[in-house]
């Protein structure tokens, strides 16, 4: 093996990884948020069910410009299933992991991911290219519970689930704990936040959101 | 096809209002997946007045949506509601605003969609249609609410006789040139027939037309000359349209091509001969909706029936004035204009109904608030008459007075079906007390003067507010004078006024000291104008009176002329003359809203911000009144 030669990436990953070169505002930028079903919560056991995506460019939710797609399983937790409703065989389309991540990588060129949590789910997705032999996700982040913070000036660690914030900001929850379902009420509480922050800084930047504290 | 669970969750939103509830599945899917959501904090604007058109048009899913014209808001949308969808098909800027009244989330679609799916289904198609026609957002709802600066009727087949589906009614000469005519020369016609617009015809077949806007932007301009043939300007090909197009489609072709004037072919494509010309004028007069062409109605009228279809237009009238803010002496002159029209043609009718000229000078008199021009909704008639007696021997006045209660009989009862109610008093000419010569009405008034009583103050507050509708000028102003002559000897009347004036104060606050009828039918309710209305009105009579003025009849030309003659009180007259207009609008939005007079306000019902607003309307009230006390002394009387 030459490990010191530079290592040869199918032309997907290639595409996706040089997407990233352009600077953006905050008005222009596509946000892609985005939220995963697993089998668990242990990244390096658990698999990806499904991944829902939907997204935003200058503060509107595109339904159009959206990826939602159900993953084939070899190793499945009964467990969960309860929670997700997502069976091992079941009706709906399912696609090796491959090609969901595939047409995630596809799906999230140069955008900036918004989840809640988002580090489970970027972990979620790293170990899956990890077992396609590819790099980790190299998008910048945004997540809703450490926007909530900052609109609150919180500095504790106190963890806010996607409920207790729907909750907190009057957003009906529907689709609950399908990855859509979630990522569709985590984009409305993104924008809910935006509009706070602009509240309280006018000339709100794509730094700001972007600052982890 | 793959999963999309935000749109199966948007679909399932929208299926249940129209237009999107006629789609099928499959159409209303594809709608959803290209919705954009939009998040509007409160007082954040969807889109401004005069800016651009977006290509999409909006449906508020959660929150409410004001539009508003010139701040003032005029439709609140509310979940399930359409809006942004006019300047859209009228292609060009907006000219309301669409601003956020608390947070919402609003989806937009794509016009692409609008064109592509709901207009090509029929009955989609007809909600959008409907709406349009009427104004309406929803022509469906059973409120009736939410009139976009609703100029045109709402439509109601039934009361008014106008559909969507009535013909439109164009002119049938349409104003011609041939292809050769220079553009001066079509000018020069356009000004002979004073027409805006001229068709260009070939063998009787339009190619084009020219419009006053064609020869704004090209000619005067400098563009083209002007001796340059007409086809060099005009717009080709025409559109065109059958002779049976519909008000509602007329009214979409213009809002849709942005035009202002459609041709009329006889088989409704430019290959067949003009046969008319319809332009966006003509729609507007087809709805009634221009007090002109409704004097002109009432002009033409020859039966009560007409008359009263005409009453019944007016009031429409009133709702979108109403609606639209208009200033309240511009609604309520308008008003009184359609009255005093209505109530001409009905005398004049009437004198040819008994086929016999009235055998003396005579004059018709609108007394309380008809007299005071304040009269906007349909309430009772007030009226009286007085006729000369110049030179008639007793015999003969005896013979002109059963004329005239003959002739006042058929108007009284003409205008009852019209519309406007018997007075219940029976103070209507018909009465022989108020069908009089001019020497007995001049008695009346001093008896009234000179020896007040409860009764008589009541009487005078009435038809001392008289205004001629009919007949003879001299006659009133010779009444008029005696009053005054009878006020100059007995100068302590004033005070007696003033105490009647003072009889119903107005409440202190809304909220602690709310004085609401105690009694009756209309317990728990604010008497509006015993309480505010009329305590106003009767000042500006008695103050008005003390200077010995006549002219002024209505309540705000009286303020006026008293804050000119007493600058030192301008300021409270003047905020009498806000709180009177809140006052008289109110009371219209109440009897509109409730089909009655409108005098009885129901507390409970009322809107925070209304009750501030009528609450703001007694402190002038209570001013005027401490006023009066001091002028005339009345506490030494009380």
């Amino acid at each position: 093996m030459c490990w010191f030669k530079s290592k040869t990436y199918p032309e997907f990953w290639n595409s996706y990884a040089n997407s990233f070169h352009k600077k953006y505002s905050l008005e222009d930028t596509r946000f892609v948020v985005f939220d995963t079903e697993t089998t668990g919560l242990n990244p390096k056991q658990d698999r990806l069910l499904s991944i829902g995506t939907v997204t935003i460019i200058n503060f509107q939710i595109d339904v159009a410009d959206q990826l939602e797609c159900y993953i084939k399983q070899k190793h499945f937790n009964t467990k969960t299933v309860e929670i997700h409703g997502i069976l091992k065989e079941g009706s709906l389309h399912k696609i090796e992991e491959k090609e969901a991540i595939k047409q995630f990588l596809k799906h999230i060129e140069g955008a900036i991911l918004v989840a809640h949590h988002v580090h489970f789910d970027v972990a979620m997705i790293n170990e899956a290219l990890k077992r396609l032999g590819l790099p980790k996700l190299k998008n910048k982040t945004v997540d809703t519970g450490t926007l909530y913070r900052k609109t609150k000036y919180i500095k504790t660690d106190k963890h806010y689930s996607l409920d207790d914030l729907c909750n907190k900001f009057n957003i009906t929850m529907h689709d609950r704990h399908t990855a859509s379902g979630d990522a569709y009420l985590t984009a409305i509480l993104f924008l809910k936040l935006c509009a706070l922050l602009k509240a309280k800084n006018k000339r709100l930047t794509l730094r700001d959101v972007l600052r982890r504290y | 096809m793959n999963k999309n669970t935000i749109a199966e969750r948007i679909l399932d939103f929208l299926k249940d209002f129209p237009p999107f509830d006629a789609l099928t599945y499959e159409q209303l899917i594809t709608i959803s997946s290209q919705v954009k959501v939009l998040y509007v904090e409160p007082n954040h604007f969807v889109f401004k007045q005069g800016t651009s058109i977006k290509d999409e048009f909006y449906v508020v899913k959660n929150g409410a949506i004001g539009v508003y014209h010139e701040n003032k808001l005029v439709d609140q949308c509310d979940e399930g509601d359409i809006f942004g969808l006019r300047a859209l098909i009228r292609k060009d800027q907006y000219f309301l605003d669409a601003k956020a009244i608390e947070e919402s989330i609003v989806y937009s679609i794509s016009s692409t969609l609008l064109q592509d799916i709901i207009i090509s289904n029929p009955k989609a198609n007809q909600f959008i249609m409907a709406s349009f026609a009427t104004n309406t957002r929803n022509p469906y709802a059973k409120d009736d609410k939410g009139t976009l600066l609703g100029n045109l009727e709402f439509l109601k087949p039934d009361v008014s006789g106008f559909t969507e589906a009535q013909s439109a009614i164009y002119s049938k000469n349409p104003i011609c040139c041939t292809p050769e005519t220079s553009i001066k020369e079509a000018s020069l016609i356009m000004k002979e027939h004073n027409v805006g617009s001229i068709v260009i015809t070939k063998n009787q077949k339009p190619i084009g037309i020219i419009t006053d806007k064609d020869l704004r932007n090209q000619i005067a301009t400098g563009i083209h000359h002007i001796d340059e043939p007409v086809t060099t300007i005009m717009s080709s090909p025409v559109l065109s349209f059958p002779p049976t197009i519909t008000v509602a489609e007329a009214q979409i072709a213009t809002l849709k091509h942005q035009i202002s004037h459609l041709c009329i072919t006889e088989d409704g494509t430019d290959q067949s001969k003009i046969i008319g010309m319809l332009s966006e004028h003509d729609i507007i007069v087809v709805h009634g909706n221009n007090p002109a062409v409704l004097i002109k109605e009432i002009k033409r009228a020859k039966t009560a029936k007409s008359l009263k279809y005409i009453r019944e237009k007016a009031q429409t009238l009133l709702k979108n004035y109403l609606d639209q803010s208009l200033p309240m002496v511009f609604t309520a002159n308008i008003i009184s204009a359609i009255n005093d029209a209505v109530t001409k043609q009905v005398i004049e009718l009437s004198i040819i109904q008994l086929n016999q000229k009235p055998p003396a000078k005579f004059a018709w008199l609108a007394i309380g608030s008809q007299g005071r021009k304040e009269q906007l909704l349909m309430t009772d008639q007030d009226n009286a008459l007085v006729f000369s007696d110049k030179n008639l021997h007793e015999s003969d006045i005896e013979t002109a007075r059963a004329y005239f209660l003959k002739l006042a009989n058929t108007i009284n009862d003409q205008l009852h079906h019209i519309g406007f109610d018997y007075c219940p008093a029976n103070m209507m000419a018909r009465n022989p007390d108020w069908c009089l010569t001019l020497t007995e009405w001049k008695a009346k008034f001093n008896n009234w003067i000179t020896q007040p009583t409860q009764e008589k103050i009541l009487l005078c507050n009435i038809f001392f507010d008289y205004n001629l509708v009919y007949g003879n000028k001299k006659l009133v102003y010779k009444m008029s004078n005696s009053i005054f002559k009878s006020i100059e000897q007995y100068e302590i009347f004033l005070n007696f006024l003033a105490l009647n004036a003072l009889k119903n104060p107005p409440p202190l606050s809304f909220f602690r000291q709310f004085l609401v009828e105690d009694s009756g039918e209309h317990k728990d309710q604010f008497d509006i104008k015993k309480r505010a209305i009329m305590p106003l009105v009767d000042a500006a009579r008695l103050l008005i009176l003390s200077h010995h003025v006549k002219e002024f009849n209505s309540t705000i030309a009286r303020y006026k002329k008293l804050q000119e003659l007493e600058p030192q009180n301008a300021d409270l007259y003047d905020a009498c003359i806000n709180a009177f207009k809140i006052l008289l609008r109110f009371r219209a939005n109440q009897g509109l809203k409730h089909k009655d007079s409108g005098q009885f306000v129901d507390v409970k019902s009322l809107s925070k911000s209304d009750r501030l607003k009528l609450k703001g309307c007694f402190k002038p009230v209570k001013d005027i009144q401490t006023l009066m006390q001091v002028r005339f002394k009345l506490s030494q009387i009380m």
